[in-house]
């Protein structure tokens, strides 16, 4: 490109405008109409690249481009290598039967049992706990803050909020392990305070605040003529709430709850101090449980590359990998569905 | 009730019924004054329009009548408007019932993202608290969109989303849903400013149809518009009323030199 640009000067610049503007006293040369030193007219610079400019667009091109594809190419290679260390023992030397259906987990007996039941049912009850507790507080904030509040204190509670979904994952588990337990130890009268019901609110109370800020977007997404037109038409605050602004803001608060789905899916830390973590079905809210990803956490450290129990936590991941991609699917059926239906 | 008809009563006995009036109305935004001892009548079952230069207070004063400016939460009012004999500033009034006794058409058509069908019985449906039966339902639709001439466009697709519709099918579904809870008045403000020539027209001729049962207060920025479309002309200037005739003295024989200015397009 440099040659082009220096070629195109220096063929350019000694060039004469071709004719004179009608008009213009005769003698005087066209000269720049600003000052400075004579330059070719603009219709001759047609082809002329602007050089720092040139530069710069291209720089800004690939590197956004190479930003735009990290974010596929790394998704897929993180995909590929749990793939590669898991995969193909699930599918050969697992008994996958007994991978879904049995409670039993032993990886470290002489004839280990990889029933992965317990793990499941934990995780499963934890995050549905959390959600029954997260996604009331979690509507219910978005809607007090991007509907009713005003001013300072719209501003300070979208702060505090943000703080708060800023907050350590081990901090909630702390929390968990050092308020949570004697309090529902004593409030129940129950022998352990690291449950399912200790683990599902605290992943409630941090799962709520990311929702809220998702579910805020989204109200805050919805057009005020909206709500102009309703209140015109004589709508009270929440029938403007619940007959427009939710339903127009249907998708976006969807899509919030399934983030926090996610996001307790996911979440390893914090389940790890407050369920008790142990291998359990559980069948009330009191009994102690096990999540899947505080399984790989707490045993991925102890095992032998390349070993049994090493492949079967891989799997686990294989496992939480499809069911997170299965949300995000199911979320965007659901989306779509919806769009179709509306329109 | 009783107010309602000693007010007709004595206005009819003046000649003629006030849909619309103020006395001595000021309203300030914050510290700015937009409105400066706004008198106006607006007469019953006719077209009037509000016309003059950007600013100069015209949406305000219509978006004062029926209270939806103290949306804004910084609005403060004095004087009196009344509505049909009612003054509306009074503390006791219940602003969803007068937003439905004065039902409001805004520059861009609003709809709302339901059905067409959804649309039109929102208001009716807040006003009798609840769903009502599917034939009165029906019956209220097919009545609403007949009004504004629009059944035989939409009938068969009343089910589809309201904001897939043309512009101009939008402003006539933004008019007709005002209609089933029956208000007295209807306040436009620059109802035909993004439609195109062809539906600024057609919704014109539904205005000139809805007068006589309906009351219409309409802000227009277009002259011509105020010329073909109204029967009185109201022209304010920085938040001062300046004239009020019928149309056809203000635009042959304006009173004032600020009016014949302003006609004549010498500002604004």
């Amino acid at each position: 490109m440099s040659d082009n640009t220096v070629d195109n000067t220096s063929s350019g610049t000694p060039a004469q405008p071709p004719g004179k503007p009608p008009g213009k006293p005769p003698g005087k040369p066209p000269g720049p109409p600003y000052g400075g030193t004579p330059k070719r007219r603009r219709e001759d610079r047609l082809e002329d690249r602007i050089d720092a400019a040139w530069i710069w667009d291209r720089i800004a091109r690939a590197t956004i481009f190479l930003g735009g594809i990290s974010a596929i190419v790394f998704v897929l290679a993180i995909f590929l290598f749990i793939a590669r260390e898991g995969l193909g023992f699930a599918l050969s030397e697992l008994d996958l039967g007994y991978f879904f259906t049995s409670p039993n987990w032993r990886p470290t007996n002489e004839t280990p049992q990889f029933g992965a039941l317990a793990l499941i049912a934990g995780t499963a009850s934890i995050t549905g706990l959390a959600m029954l507790i997260a996604v009331p507080f979690a509507l219910g904030a978005a809607i007090y803050i991007g509907e009713f509040a005003t001013g300072k204190t719209r501003e300070t509670l979208k702060v505090l909020v943000e703080l708060l979904a800023a907050t350590p994952s081990v901090v909630w588990g702390f929390i968990g392990l050092s308020i949570m337990n004697p309090l529902i130890i004593e409030m129940f009268d129950v022998p352990i305070g690291l449950t399912v019901l200790n683990a599902g609110i605290i992943l409630g109370l941090m799962a709520a605040p990311i929702m809220t800020t998702i579910a805020e977007d989204a109200l805050k997404a919805v057009p005020d003529s909206y709500r102009e037109a309703a209140e015109a038409m004589g709508a009270t605050r929440w029938q403007i709430i619940r007959q427009v602004v939710i339903p127009s803001a249907k998708h976006g608060l969807v899509a919030a709850i399934l983030l926090g789905v996610g996001r307790g899916f996911g979440e390893t830390m914090a389940v790890l101090m407050a369920s008790g973590h142990a291998i359990n079905m559980p069948t009330s809210p009191f009994d102690s449980a096990r999540a899947l990803t505080a399984t790989i956490a707490s045993e991925l450290g102890e095992t032998a590359n390349g070993s049994e129990h090493y492949r079967v936590l891989f799997t686990l991941g294989i496992f939480l990998f499809l069911v997170t991609f299965v949300i995000n699917l199911l979320a965007d059926v659901l989306v779509r569905k919806g769009d179709k239906k509306r329109s | 009730m009783v107010s309602d008809t000693t007010s007709t009563a004595a206005a009819t006995a003046t000649g003629k019924a006030k849909a619309i009036q103020t006395r001595k109305l000021n309203l300030w935004y914050g510290s700015f004054q937009a409105l400066f001892d706004v008198d106006i009548d607006v007469v019953q079952g006719k077209v009037t329009s509000l016309i003059g230069p950007s600013g100069c207070g015209k949406s305000t004063l219509l978006r004062s009548i029926n209270r939806i400016n103290e949306r804004l939460g910084y609005v403060r009012t004095t004087g009196t408007i009344e509505v049909m004999g009612h003054n509306v500033l009074d503390p006791s009034v219940e602003l969803t019932q007068l937003r439905r006794a004065a039902g409001m058409v805004f520059q861009r058509p609003n709809p709302l993202p339901l059905s067409i069908r959804d649309n039109l019985l929102f208001a009716y449906r807040l006003d009798r608290g609840g769903k009502g039966s599917r034939s009165d339902e029906d019956e209220v639709v097919e009545k609403a969109l007949k009004e504004v001439l629009l059944w035989d466009q939409v009938k068969d697709r009343l089910l589809q989303k309201a904001t897939e519709l043309s512009l101009e099918e939008q402003q006539k579904l933004c008019i007709a849903r005002l209609l089933p809870v029956k208000p007295s008045v209807l306040l436009m403000d620059e109802p035909c400013s993004a439609l195109d020539p062809e539906a600024t027209r057609a919704v014109e001729d539904l205005l000139w149809q809805l007068r006589g049962e309906y009351s219409i207060l309409i802000v227009t920025h277009n002259m011509a518009q105020a010329r073909r479309a109204s029967d009185e002309c109201i022209f304010m200037l920085m938040g001062k009323v300046v004239e009020h005739s019928a149309t056809v003295e203000m635009f042959v024989t304006p009173k004032h030199q600020e009016t014949a200015d302003y006609l004549e397009g010498r500002f604004g």
